[in-house]
């Protein structure tokens, strides 16, 4: 039972980082029908900016004095570059496709996937590096079962970018601006609401999520990879595809399943087989519900 | 807001197409169309299905790009002009089909109409007003837009196309598959928005009799060309009319 606990735990920290993650896939499937490829690099670009700037501010010695100020300034920093990022390559090599086939684009963000990817193992080198802080790696004990202050931090933190995202696409005018940019764009135009505003900002908006991810991730296992960004980004992707891709509500509830399935996966059954289980997820629901979850019929919480 | 220094003299048209061209790719819908729109009037674009009414209207709001021509907007090209920047400048549609957001509440619809404006007490007074003009909206104004009647959203289109303020309002078919009862509480409504807010309505409609009867002047569309311009009322006792559009 305790040990059930702990793996609870540790899914709810894995799960709530998927569920970053397929976020951006789900905005931008449901404003611009683009299964975005490249997604998994902003993960991974965020967990490099993260790195580079906790190592900065280690060097200064501010960790040590002001480690609140350091990881905010890390999370908002590497969440901007990304968020930035991510409307460059919208504009370079999707918004240029946006009235071809749909095929096109695919290709192109797999091109933007090999490209990103490369330019961190150009920039950054082909070894993982290593985050330097053991600052939140200490944790507490409830009986036999560890929570770290780190898995604390995550949790909280990706509840409040989910609450934070929820408010602002289903409470606020620029989110229903999104909502209604997702459903007829040629009405939207009608009403003033400019289309390439809004895809900007679904792209800023999912790539930012996917960085704070990049950096959780590279926190919690303690370093990162130029290569980081496949796996988690295709499992994500599951995630997305599981809760009926557009979906909002279904990316999260998607990105909570898949991340318990994995840990609780690795736990009971094989831990060497812990990266199939979302893809044998994947596979069922294209199989038996390919609309996912809260897919189609369940309309309320879509984009 | 725009403070255009011309065309407030009632003798300038408030919007003009010149000769223009426009189409799909390679099909030409329009042809060599020019049309003048005066302040405060309504005016009505009548023909067949297919002649090129919606085109007409899409080209003006720039959905539909224009080939050849210009389209004078008070006084100034729409060329350069992108779509989503004419319905601050008070020119407005309400397209065919009404295009409700389907999964968004009439609400949120209405507040959408008012996307550009800032003044938040002046849009809650302006959703209000359509609720007044529009009860039922009123009524049902949590539920999704998808959900609506075809008679409540065509309320809901013209309601979200006022909330814009426009000068000048355009009607894509506003009669199109609903109950006569209901298109008669529209066309109503078409008029005191023209009477009482002084909008300038350009209205497409294959309903001829209804249109003109609505309309103080009127161009006849067919296959992409317009091939009569009249007063609503001649049109209306213009034999040939009469027999190719109002089934005599």
């Amino acid at each position: 039972m305790d040990s059930f606990i702990q793996q609870l735990i540790n899914g709810i920290t894995l799960g709530g980082i998927y569920a970053l993650i397929a976020l951006g896939y789900t905005m931008v499937y449901g404003v611009i029908q683009l299964i975005n490829f490249a997604h998994g690099e902003f993960f991974a670009t965020g967990g490099y900016v993260g790195v580079i700037c906790l190592s900065f501010f280690t060097g200064l010695g501010y960790m040590e004095t002001h480690p609140i100020f350091c990881l905010t300034a890390s999370f908002a920093l590497a969440m901007m570059y990304c968020a930035y990022l991510a409307i460059g390559v919208e504009k370079i090599a999707y918004k240029p496709l946006r009235k071809e086939s749909r095929l096109a684009a695919l290709l192109s963000a797999l091109g933007v996937s090999i490209f990103l990817s490369n330019g961190l193992m150009l920039t950054q080198g082909v070894y993982d590096k290593a985050y330097p802080s053991e600052l939140f790696q200490n944790g507490f004990n409830v009986g036999i079962i560890t929570i770290s202050y780190l898995q604390i931090l995550i949790v909280c933190l990706t509840a409040v970018l989910l609450v934070a995202l929820n408010l602002l696409v289903f409470k606020t005018k620029i989110g229903m601006a999104m909502r209604a940019t997702a459903q007829d764009k040629t009405m939207s135009a009608l009403v003033a609401i400019g289309s390439n505003r809004i895809i900007s900002l679904t792209f800023a908006i999912g790539a930012g999520l996917a960085a704070a991810a990049g950096i959780m991730v590279g926190l919690y296992y303690g370093s990162v990879r130029y290569d980081m960004g496949f796996l988690p980004g295709i499992k994500a992707f599951s995630a997305a595809v599981l809760g009926g891709i557009g979906n909002i509500t279904g990316a999260m509830l998607g990105g909570l399943i898949i991340g318990m399935v994995e840990i609780f996966g690795a736990g009971y059954i094989s831990g060497e087989y812990k990266d199939v289980f979302a893809f044998i997820i994947l596979i069922g629901v294209l199989y038996f519900k390919p609309t996912g979850i809260m897919g189609e019929n369940i309309d309320d919480t879509r984009v | 807001m725009s403070d255009n220094t011309t065309s407030n003299n009632p003798t300038e048209p408030i919007l003009e197409l010149k000769g223009v061209y426009s189409g799909y790719g390679s099909i030409k819908a329009l042809r060599d169309v020019s049309l003048k729109v005066y302040p405060g009037e309504i005016v009505a674009i009548i023909g067949a299905n297919g002649a090129g009414k919606s085109t007409t209207l899409m080209t003006i709001c720039g959905i539909v790009p224009l080939e050849k021509g210009d389209i004078i907007y008070n006084g100034k090209s729409t060329k350069r002009i992108a779509p989503e920047k004419l319905p601050p400048l008070g020119l407005c549609q309400v397209p065919e089909g009404r295009r409700i957001f389907p999964r968004l509440t009439v609400e949120e619809n209405l507040i959408l109409g008012a996307f550009y404006r800032d003044d938040k007490p002046e849009i809650k007074k302006d959703i209000d007003h359509v609720y007044s003009l529009f009860p039922v909206l009123g009524e049902r104004n949590r539920q999704k837009g998808g959900t609506l009647s075809g008679g409540e959203q065509q309320m809901l289109a013209i309601g979200r196309a006022l909330m814009t303020k426009p000068k000048v309002l355009l009607l894509d078919e506003p009669s199109l598959g609903l109950a006569p009862l209901i298109i008669h509480q529209i066309f109503e409504i078409i008029s005191d928005i023209n009477k009482n807010q002084g909008t300038t309505i350009l209205l497409v409609e294959q309903n001829a009799n209804l249109a003109l009867q609505a309309a103080t002047r009127g161009y006849v569309l067919e296959t992409g060309e317009i091939t009569l311009e009249d007063k609503a009322s001649s049109l209306l006792h213009n034999p040939e009319i009469r027999k190719a559009y109002l089934g005599e």
